[in-house]
């Protein structure tokens, strides 16, 4: 039984961190801040060759995890892996006893460390959902029967600023429609935008957690305002970065205090933290955020 | 039409490293179009394979370099100069240079890359709009294709990377899927985004594909 579904379904306040496997075999490092987040998150939630760039994959990880007592979440996109090593991945999740998946799309190869890649986009994000109900109902995607089958507590993303948001929604719910029964969002900075998107998704039957990217300085907040899609730090926090001695401690402050007044507020199901390079602060932030 | 443009010189050089003798042929039809294949772009090729210590023997415009009667046809016209020649240097798309190489037996080298099937926007302003993927979804996307137009070729709606609708691969072009969810909505099809998409049968497209209409009666829909 998946701890995230769970603790999910029974109303708690989820939490979730992001890690990315070594680029390289020497997992030791990656390990040792899993272990520092203890029973304090829900789930540790494996990126896919994130941002395009070479590692070691996820699904090695997951099971590093797991071999530790420690609960992943596998993340497959749909980059690098056509429908027979999507779902070929998922049996092997299934076997080392995976329970948690989150389908993306995927960022392009060029973004990436390795930028003349062909890129394969065989499965869209709701077509590798589909393909896990598929396959937990004991037969692959062209029909044919399985030894024994996985079941995943199935995930996808969602951009709350994107625009025209209608078309997330769209997207949001047919992912749902393909099995997603959580979400987790690109970062968030500004309650209002929560506020919205709580709003415009209300009737929706599924948990959201919202993403927490902790800020490091202005100028990091400056450049993802600038490059990512669908993030936007507001000027009084780049401010506060910037008038900070510590903008490391200022921005973990953020994120706790944003994931207090989200849990206060109760604008979603939990949260997702994505600490890109820093895990070692991630239970500072659940400090700051009383969890 | 098919967008193709002429390789670097220094590259075709290298194709010639062996051959003096060389004939050039070129197309009628997209290359020309293209400025990559026409009369007055073999002429200066012509002139520079020249300077370059080359000798040209002649030089053909097929009407239709895909066309393997037609080309038949010029081939003849220039028999003496081919067979002569050490080597052609073919000046059309990637089809066109293999429709010359089956029928002559020196080396048929290509002059030009081939690069997408094409919209002339304007002359000499071209952009890809068909990936000729074999089944074909714009009536589902208020004709335009998120096959092509999409750097991920998604069919479910847009990834999270578009910033102000434009493309996370290329920030010139614009996010195929905010195109085609503001032309559904012009068009009051909207809905025809709600339902999934199955992922495409590529079964059906593995190439080198062919059509044989010789023993159907034709093309159209019966």
């Amino acid at each position: 039984m998946s701890m995230l579904k769970t603790a999910l379904e029974n109303g708690e306040f989820a939490v979730t961190a992001e890690l990315a496997p070594p680029k390289g075999t020497d997992f030791s490092r990656a390990l040792q801040i899993a272990e520092t987040f203890g029973d304090r998150v829900h789930a540790i939630n494996v990126t896919d060759f994130q941002s395009s760039t070479l590692k070691a994959s996820s699904l090695a990880m997951c099971k590093a995890l797991i071999d530790l007592g420690l609960e992943p979440v596998l993340q497959i996109t749909g980059r690098d892996r056509n429908r027979i090593a999507i779902q070929g991945e998922m049996l092997s999740a299934g076997f080392f006893g995976v329970k948690n998946l989150l389908a993306l799309t995927g960022d392009h190869p060029t973004v990436g460390d390795n930028p003349g890649a062909k890129p394969v986009y065989d499965l869209d994000s709701v077509g590798i959902l589909q393909a896990a109900k598929v396959l937990a109902s004991g037969v692959d995607m062209s029909g044919n029967k399985l030894e024994g089958s996985p079941s995943f507590f199935l995930g996808a993303s969602v951009t709350p600023e994107y625009d025209p948001i209608e078309l997330q929604l769209i997207k949001m719910e047919k992912k749902i429609k393909a099995g997603a029964r959580f979400f987790q969002t690109q970062a968030v900075y500004d309650i209002k935008t929560m506020e919205k998107f709580k709003e415009m998704t209300k009737h929706l039957n599924t948990k959201i957690l919202v993403g927490i990217i902790p800020l490091k300085s202005a100028g990091m907040a400056k450049f993802m305002n600038k490059n990512i899609p669908g993030i936007n730090v507001p000027d009084h926090l780049i401010d506060r970065l910037k008038n900070s001695n510590d903008p490391v401690k200022e921005g973990i402050k953020i994120a706790g205090e944003l994931i207090v007044e989200l849990r206060e507020k109760n604008l979603c199901d939990g949260v997702h933290i994505m600490a890109i390079g820093a895990e070692e602060n991630i239970p500072l932030i659940l400090d700051e955020a009383g969890l | 039409m098919i967008i193709s443009q002429n390789k670097p010189f220094e590259e075709i050089l290298g194709f010639l490293k062996n051959s003096e003798k060389i004939v050039l042929t070129g197309c009628g039809e997209c290359a020309s179009a293209c400025n990559s294949g026409g009369e007055a772009e073999l002429i200066a090729i012509k002139a520079k394979l020249e300077d370059a210590g080359k000798q040209v023997l002649a030089f053909i415009v097929p009407e239709t370099s895909c066309n393997y009667l037609l080309v038949r046809r010029d081939l003849k016209k220039i028999k003496e100069s081919i067979d002569e020649a050490d080597a052609i240097v073919s000046f059309a798309c990637g089809d066109g240079v293999q429709t010359v190489a089956k029928q002559v037996k020196i080396p048929v080298y290509p002059g030009n890359n081939t690069l997408f099937i094409g919209e002339v926007e304007r002359v000499g302003k071209f952009s890809e709009a068909c990936r000729a993927c074999g089944d074909c979804v714009l009536g589902l996307t208020g004709g335009i294709c998120p096959v092509t137009r999409c750097a991920k070729s998604l069919l479910n709606g847009p990834c999270g990377g578009a910033k102000e609708g434009k493309c996370e691969v290329n920030p010139e072009n614009d996010c195929a899927w905010i195109l085609i969810y503001e032309k559904l909505k012009e068009l009051d099809q909207v809905y025809k985004l709600t339902e999934i998409r199955e992922p495409k049968d590529f079964s059906k497209i593995a190439y080198p594909r062919t059509l044989n209409l010789r023993n159907s009666g034709g093309g159209a829909i019966k």
